[in-house]
């Protein structure tokens, strides 16, 4: 039990809640999946409570959910400009997601689900089937120029070519491994000086006395988080705008 | 252009002695615009300036991550591809080497490229687009 608590791994185990198998295949609902569930009812039915009343004045509610909607609207515009608004709802909703799960995650006994990398290239991958379909669609196979630097000598051709499809390839990897990155360590960290806190607890008196630094840690470091929370929802987001905007127009 | 106005200004001051309210007025008001102008100015250049480094200005902390994983994923993508290569063609291990090395020079462009030390790729072959490389 101490050393469960102890523990800062344990708050990413995975446990299964109503077990389906199908064909071999484990399709369990865990808790991380009831959370994806609960995650996207808050950041769905969260924006429309808040816009149902639909007043010129907006109320609280409304107010936050329009600057979070204006948010990611000037947020995609502003990379990908005017055209890139088609992808504003896939925009709208990666971002709410990742915003909303990161946050709930800061909640004490409540798992994140972008900190398990599964979720986040799941993700990642979406954004870049997405840029990859739609650049395609867009421009044909002249979308595989983006791979071809003009100006390049024709000996150096094939190695600048191979490193830039590598380059390309990265994008999904990094994009995930950011946002689990972030959260995982974030996490791992809180729950450390927290542990530091538990075992001087145990010392006595002059151990009580001793925990109130990492005390002050875990407080600010909680902020940290709160603040990393948003900030890597934003993040993930932008980076989305961004490659979005090479798919539609790789000139810019 | 700044420097052009400034002596324009200058002489009218001297000259609009005879009406001082409606000078002093039109003065203020092309100063004003002068101000305004260059704020203008100013704040694009200052858009342009953020627009790449973004993503960059929440922290230093921030910061090592995003480039630590664009690095790394260069060279786990590398060694990957090489991985496969090697699997499927028999080449072992020469297709890993190559394409760790590959991946490494993939990383240290990708870590370039987001600290806004190289241009974005561009797409090269259209002629509005080939002006555009040129600005």
């Amino acid at each position: 039990m101490a050393a469960d608590k102890v523990d800062p791994i344990h708050q990413f185990h995975i446990h299964t809640l109503v077990p389906i198998h199908i064909g071999g295949y484990d399709f369990s609902f865990t808790n991380y999946a009831l959370f994806m569930v609960i995650v996207v009812v808050i950041a769905g039915g969260g924006l429309y409570w808040a816009c149902v009343s639909r007043s010129v004045v907006p109320g609280r509610a409304q107010s936050v959910a329009e600057i979070l909607y204006e948010f990611s609207a000037s947020m995609l515009r502003d990379s990908a400009g005017a055209e890139g608004m088609r992808f504003f709802p896939f925009i709208l909703t990666l971002f709410m997601f990742t915003l909303v799960a990161n946050l709930i995650g800061m909640f004490p006994y409540f798992p994140t689900v972008t900190s398990q990398i599964v979720v986040t290239v799941a993700l990642a991958l979406l954004v870049f089937f997405m840029v990859l379909i739609a650049g395609l669609m867009r421009h044909g196979l002249h979308f595989f120029k983006l791979f071809v630097p003009s100006g390049i000598p024709i000996v150096v051709l094939p190695l600048v070519v191979a490193i830039e499809i590598i380059s390309f390839l990265t994008r999904p990897v990094s994009h995930s491994v950011r946002l689990f990155a972030n959260m995982l360590a974030g996490h791992i960290t809180i729950k450390v000086f927290a542990g530091f806190v538990f075992s001087l607890g145990t010392l006595g008196a002059l151990g009580v006395a001793g925990a109130i630094l990492p005390m002050i840690m875990v407080i600010g470091l909680t902020a940290l988080e709160i603040l990393i929370a948003a900030l890597q929802a934003y993040v993930f987001a932008m980076l989305a705008c961004i490659y979005i905007n090479d798919a539609i127009h790789p000139g810019h | 252009m700044a420097g052009s106005d400034g002596p324009g200004e200058t002489g009218k001051t001297g000259t609009g002695k005879a009406f001082p309210h409606s000078a002093e007025n039109l003065e203020l008001d092309r100063r004003l615009r002068q101000l305004d102008r260059k704020l203008a100015e100013q704040r694009k250049e200052q858009q342009t300036r953020e627009r790449p480094a973004r993503s960059s200005n929440a922290s230093g902390y921030a910061a090592a991550v995003r480039l630590s994983s664009e690095f790394v994923a260069g060279i786990i993508v590398g060694a990957g591809i090489g991985w496969i290569i090697d699997r499927f063609a028999g080449t072992s291990p020469w297709g890993l080497i190559v394409f760790l090395l590959l991946g490494f020079c993939a990383g240290v462009l990708n870590i370039l490229r987001s600290s806004g030390m190289m241009p974005e790729r561009k797409l090269s072959g259209k002629p509005d687009d080939a002006k555009k490389d040129g600005q």
